[in-house]
């Protein structure tokens, strides 16, 4: 369990993991002076700003727009939840996976539909594994073999800052001891970012052509020609060489970001890349991997495909776990006005979704659990308050390549943790249920 | 807990004991079995019925980074099998590779109260363990998987034996394993390359060293430090025709030294090619026969789908090739990997009615029942809750034969099954799915209805079908408490995590630290994990060393 420290003096800790990005860089060292933290060594810029701004922004216990307990609060949203129809839980990945655990929990006692950050940003990452599967590896992997690196419609320069210093660029390993040396880095996108300039070589396409160049590429893999001269921008003669350099490498590997997840023929991009990934083991060790964002969101599909077998877009209406992409997904659910209650913990629902989607958010009841204001917690009926995970609140998370980590934590927080609230909430709704109080939900929509 | 139960009139079928189908009252107090009862004891009548103690899985794949990988690429695996909330019990989905809280639930539901999770990369052990800690109502360990770990080669490659040993111990009380697992050694480093070993003296690249050597040292740092359950083996060459020879090899390198070999059914093919694909059954089960030093888990086959899992990644490539289906690899820095292909045994393919015909050869061929035990290899060859199924078959010689006619008809001639009349006795059954295990586990307080043991105990009615028999248990007992009666659960506690304490065999290098640094990408402070992370928990004392 992470240390708790109650101690006055100035301490430093040492191997604190970041919650920032999916990198969950497990190096930091943080100076705490009066309960405050005053240094930062080894983090990004992203995530040394998480620390040192943590008593930033700082939400308060509110109920419908007045100051309020947070027993208070907790009653008033246990209420809530209780009576709901159809109830959504959302958010879920800047927190520890206890928290996201008692979430599920929730979930499974309410009968809610539960989605987290996945559903918008990786889902169709997830959807094109389950569909062909992948072949891929942990960073570590990376690191001590990929001499081919290939970053493919994602900026880790500043999306994932020490990505490339950790795994998959300088660092030396067992069968890369010249670091950067040893690596071929190229970089294929639709504009020059950032990241072009630690890359060896940057393949510039049109915009949404992803589909067309992969699938052109598994069609040279197979030592198929193609009639074209060129394809979504590129010369075919620049794909022979691309598909030479990844059919000789010893150990290649692809990161892909939300230009392909996000962007025309989402998923089936991914079927293509991962099926070219797989293709490319009959001639070598060909792996590819997901540059994965939000501090823990591994973590919600890791515990909820355990806890129901799926990692995303999961209903518990009819008292068991269904899956549904499009019918359970968070924007589907809201832009259809099925929804008559939500719980939206440590993330941003109103200020990440499109406009109508945020509206249907405000006309129902809205209960936010966040250490810090947000959009979301500026419109919702009841603000409670949390102990910011990884700093206020230890407890356990994963990286993008699904390696788990332990949160420490770093400073007291007058608040309780994600998870005590949750908790305390599942208590309460049990114990209306049980005295009848606010009837069980009805099973799903008839 | 402090609760006093006593069953009486029960026929008792207790191998650890000697008690075979004697009518005996077996006493609980306080969650173990007791002499007597000290005061009011609740009771369970348990007239014309059959008392076991609860069954022990030694090999299985419930929960693990691997398994969850699985469950989240096979939606279609669940859909058609759901688990609904209960008071008390959670939602959960099942088929091949079930919902964690599904798992507990169906494990109880057969009786069975412990199981070992076969296969996890030590990096992962800290995801395991939470997957275990949501898998209710029965115990709970881990294996973990060292067979190709980049500093276990290292350390055999220079020679240094002390230092494996170390390291072993390190890794066990670092992360709160109960023991070590071999899984292709040396093949799958070499996947990490896109190859596999090919024999037992196959250099493994850059760390220059042979399966074989890693066989020999890693007995042998398991058999000095004590732990309670032999290595537990993979063996190389898995799935593939001809492999009784690597599998024979194999044995017969360690021979003298403690062994469990897992799955041996997939390790027990002839023939040069798929085309003359043949049962060496025999073979292995003749070397068992002559070798007390050797236990064995079967990993039968069931007809239907299965999951295949396992670190034996240039394998599931072979069998993603042969199949088409779907597939999912894993490589994993400095310690192993891991593949996942779905696969469907079928009734009308030859090789897959053969492979259930090789395991079951192999159950009525290995004559001493405490050398041979009950597993499908879950999810790899069916799924775990298909155990009273193969019951039948080893006590249904009829049954068996109904089988046999229905499989595919080039197996006829193929087995010696039709030739086998054994059928397996209750106290057979008894020992092949909880005494044997436990023994061979070193649980000394499971797996039998002694003074002192576990009150966990699995009651069922007697039926001439033995499927229906074993399905269906009346009672099953957790630590003294009712969890399943007339097949309904209807009490869920968590259940405990079984790990060793190793002895203290001395600290590792001080250079140890920049070496795991300098190729692992987490800290050497973030490795181990807190046993305070395991609320539930008991630790299993070593031996001494052998």
């Amino acid at each position: 369990m992470a240390e708790s420290v109650a101690v006055k003096e100035p301490y430093v800790m040492t191997g604190v993991v970041c919650p920032y990005c999916g990198v969950t860089c497990d190096d930091l060292e943080v100076r705490v002076e009066n309960g405050k933290i005053t240094d930062v060594k080894n983090a990004c810029v992203l995530g040394k700003d998480t620390f040192l701004h943590h008593l930033e922004g700082l939400s308060t216990p509110r109920l419908y727009g007045k100051p309020a307990t947070i027993d208070e609060c907790i009653d008033a949203a246990a209420g809530i939840l209780a009576k709901a129809k159809y109830p959504l839980i959302y958010g879920l990945d800047s927190t520890e996976l206890g928290a996201q655990r008692a979430s599920i929990e929730l979930a499974d006692l309410i009968g809610a539909n539960i989605d987290h950050t996945s559903s918008v940003c990786h889902a169709p990452s997830y959807q094109a594994v389950m569909t062909v599967g992948i072949p891929t590896c942990t960073s570590g992997e990376t690191k001590n073999r990929a001499d081919l690196v290939i970053f493919w419609g994602c900026n880790p320069a500043e999306a994932h800052p020490r990505h490339a210093t950790r795994y998959s660029v300088t660092p030396k390993g067992m069968f890369t001891p010249k670091g950067k040396k040893d690596r071929m880095v190229i970089q294929v996108d639709v504009r020059p970012t950032p990241t072009t300039r630690i890359a060896d070589a940057f393949i510039q396409m049109k915009p949404n052509s992803d589909y067309e160049v992969i699938s052109a590429l598994r069609a040279l893999v197979k030592g198929h020609e193609l009639e074209q001269t060129e394809i979504g921008g590129i010369a075919v003669d620049e794909l022979k060489a691309l598909v030479e350099k990844m059919k000789s490498c010893k150990f290649g590997i692809v990161y892909w970001g939300m230009g392909l997840t996000q962007t025309r023929g989402k998923y089936l991009n991914l079927v293509a890349l991962l099926k070219l990934a797989q293709d490319l083991n009959e001639f070598t060790k060909f792996s590819c991997a997901a540059m994965r964002g939000h501090g823990n969101v591994v973590g919600m599909a890791q515990v909820l495909t355990w806890q129901t077998g799926y990692p995303f877009h999961v209903n518990m209406s009819r008292g068991y776990p269904r899956f549904n992409p499009g019918e359970f997904s968070v924007v589907d659910l809201l832009a259809r006005k099925e929804v008559d209650a939500a719980l939206i913990v440590a993330g941003d629902a109103i200020g990440n979704f499109p406009g109508s989607l945020a509206e249907h958010l405000r006309s129902i009841p809205l209960i936010a659990i966040d250490p810090k204001e947000s959009d979301t917690t500026k419109v919702a009926d009841i603000v409670i308050p949390s102990a910011q995970g990884a700093i206020g609140a230890g407890g356990m998370a994963y990286r993008m390549d699904h390696i788990p980590l332990m949160f420490k934590k770093v400073v007291e927080s007058p608040y309780p943790s994600d998870r005590e609230i949750i908790d305390r909430i599942i208590a309460k709704v049990k114990a209306m249920k049980s005295r009848g109080n606010g009837a069980p939900a009805p099973a799903g929509r008839g | 807990m402090g609760r006093s139960l006593k069953i009486i009139g029960g026929e008792v079928y207790d191998p650890a004991n000697g008690i075979d189908g004697a009518i005996k009252e077996i006493c609980v107090e306080d969650g173990k079995v007791v002499q007597s009862c000290t005061g009011p004891a609740e009771v369970i009548d348990a007239t014309n019925l059959v008392v076991m103690p609860g069954g022990v899985d030694i090999h299985t794949h419930i929960g693990s980074p691997a398994v969850n990988a699985a469950r989240g690429f096979r939606p279609e695996d669940h859909r058609h099998v759901h688990f609904s909330k209960k008071p008390g019990l959670r939602s959960g989905v099942g088929s091949t590779v079930p919902s964690t809280f599904a798992t507990g639930y169906l494990y109880a539901q057969m009786g069975y109260t412990t199981v070992m999770e076969g296969a996890n990369a030590p990096i992962g052990v800290r995801h395991t363990h939470e997957e275990l800690i949501d898998t209710p109502i029965v115990d709970k360990g881990l294996y973990i998987e060292l067979g190709s770990n980049e500093f276990i080669l290292k350390f055999i490659k220079a020679g240094e034996m002390e230092k494996v040993k170390r390291y072993v111990a390190w890794l066990i009380r670092s992360l709160k394993a109960y023991g070590v697992k071999l899984v292709n050694p040396g093949g799958v480093e070499q996947w990490k390359y896109g190859k596999d070993v090919k024999n037992l003296d196959d250099k493994v690249h850059y760390f220059d060293v042979t399966p074989r050597q890693i066989l020999k040292a890693l007995a042998w740092a398991n058999e000095s430090l004590g732990l309670p359950h032999s290595i537990h083996l993979h063996a190389n060459s898995l799935g593939t025709p001809n492999n009784y020879l690597t599998t024979l090899d194999t044995m017969q390198t360690l021979e003298g030294s403690r062994l469990h070999v897992a799955h041996a059914q997939f390790h027990s093919y002839g023939g040069e090619n798929w085309g003359g694909f043949c049962s060496k059954a025999a073979e292995i089960a003749e070397y068992i026969n002559t070798h007390p030093n050797i236990t064995t888990d079967i990993g039968q086959i069931v007809f239907g789908d299965a999951t295949t899992i396992t670190a034996d990644g240039p394998w599931q490539y072979r069998l993603y090739k042969l199949s088409k289906n779907k597939w999912y690899n894993q490589d994993i820095e400095v310690e192993s990997g891991c593949g996942i292909v779905p696969y469907t045994y079928r009734e009308n393919n030859f090789v897959n009615s053969l492979q259930w015909a090789i395991g079951l050869e192999l159950f009525l061929l290995i004559r001493d029942p405490w050398q041979v035990f009950l597993s499908t290899d879950h999810p790899n060859g069916g799924p775990f809750y298909l155990y009273p199924w193969i019951i039948r078959l080893l006590m249904d010689k009829p049954f068996r034969d109904e089988m046999l006619k229905r499989v595919h008809k080039r197996v006829m001639p193929e087995t010696i099954l039709k030739a086998l009349d054994r059928e397996y006795t209750l106290y057979e059954i008894a020992i092949i799915s909880r005494a044997g295990p436990a023994r061979a586990l070193g649980l000394k307080h499971k797996g039998h209805l002694g003074v002192g043991a576990d009150a966990d105990i699995t009651i069922y009615s007697k039926d001439s079908d033995k499927e229906q028999m074993f399905e269906h248990p009346v009672y099953v007992i957790k630590a003294g408490e009712t969890v399943l009666r007339d097949g309904e659960i209807v009490h869920s506690p968590d259940g405990k995590t079984l790990f060793v304490v190793p002895p203290d065999v001395g600290e590792m290098d001080p250079t140890f630290k920049t070496e795991f640094e300098n190729y692992y990408t987490i800290r050497y402070q973030n490795f181990p994990i807190d046993i305070e992370d395991i609320p539930n928990r008991e630790a299993i004392p070593v031996g001494d060393p052998r």
